[in-house]
């Protein structure tokens, strides 16, 4: 995974295999405290104790068709590796919520990357579930709910290849700014 | 800066095209493989290329979406076309630059790319 971005599609991707019908995704950026911060937070079935323990694990996985499953382990080894670290809180019939950080100006810190585009793939793969996607920087935010989105909408859906394009757009240029900080360090 | 006035006026001027029953039966689909193999092979710009070529040339009928790891991770990016009526196509080691030419000659053109298919890249 060459960016933090892929890494976030990969594990809310987890989210919609758990059954998840609103994902929250937050970047957090707080430069007086070097933190970088992202979280996916998911309604989905969650994980039972047993899961949970052996998540991280890459020679775990709940799929029947092959032994190993690399999101989780690899997203644990981006944010150990840039000097920050992995939770994961889950509760069966609750969600889940992964968090990683991540040390700002840590050399080994991955770009960010598209995170705009990343949330509209999922939105777009996804037209029928929900997703918030927040961006916290410094004390300025930007928020994205598609609940708000589908009444807009109107019975058209998020798949749309035109609303698709506009909202990769759209949320490119209002988090631009707030997702360099990132960078400044 | 876009504002969402502009999703509105999208959304006035998709309503007649994509609510419709006759859509979705001649809807074709493009799905891309976004597991963790396809997006650390570079899925997503794929997956974006294709999103944007058919809303630029305003291509009806046609979804953009993703399925999973289908099981030839050494192929990812790997993109399914399934058009109504036609076998499915499978695209291989896709990337940015082939996707013009797989929506021009394949979903418009009716013809797939052949060589872009797995058929010839095992060949």
């Amino acid at each position: 995974m060459q960016e933090l971005s892929m890494n976030l599609l990969d594990i809310a991707q987890n989210s919609v295999a758990a059954g998840s019908t609103l994902t929250e995704l937050t970047v957090r950026i707080d430069t007086a405290r070097r933190a970088l911060t992202l979280v996916i937070a998911d309604n989905g079935k969650g994980m039972s104790e047993e899961t949970l323990r052996r998540v991280t694990d890459p020679f775990y996985t709940t799929r029947t068709t092959r032994k190993v499953g690399l999101g989780i382990p690899l997203f644990r080894e981006a944010a150990e590796t840039a000097g920050g670290g992995l939770t994961i809180e889950s509760k069966v019939g609750v969600g889940t919520t992964v968090s990683a950080t991540f040390t700002l100006g840590n050399i080994d810190l991955p770009p960010l990357g598209d995170v705009a585009g990343t949330v509209v793939n999922l939105v777009q793969c996804n037209p029928e579930l929900d997703f918030v996607f927040r961006v916290e920087s410094d004390g300025e935010a930007f928020c994205m709910d598609t609940r708000e989105l589908r009444e807009m909408l109107d019975g058209v859906p998020l798949s749309t290849p035109q609303v698709a394009l506009f909202l990769r757009e759209y949320l490119a240029e209002h988090t631009e700014n707030l997702l360099k900080r990132s960078n400044l360090i | 800066m876009k504002s969402l006035e502009e999703l509105a006026a999208i959304r006035d001027r998709m309503k007649n095209i994509v609510n419709t029953r006759e859509a979705d039966e001649n809807n074709i689909r493009i799905a891309v493989g976004m597991a963790t193999c396809g997006i650390a092979a570079g899925a997503r710009p794929v997956l974006n290329a294709f999103t944007e070529e058919v809303a630029r040339r305003e291509i009806p009928h046609v979804t953009v979406t993703q399925t999973g790891c289908i099981g030839i991770c050494q192929y990812e990016p790997v993109v399914e076309v399934f058009a109504p009526g036609k076998d499915k196509v499978t695209y291989v080691k896709m990337t940015p630059e082939k996707v013009a030419r797989v929506v021009s000659e394949h979903i418009l053109g009716g013809v797939p790319v052949a060589e872009y298919t797995i058929g010839a890249a095992q060949r």
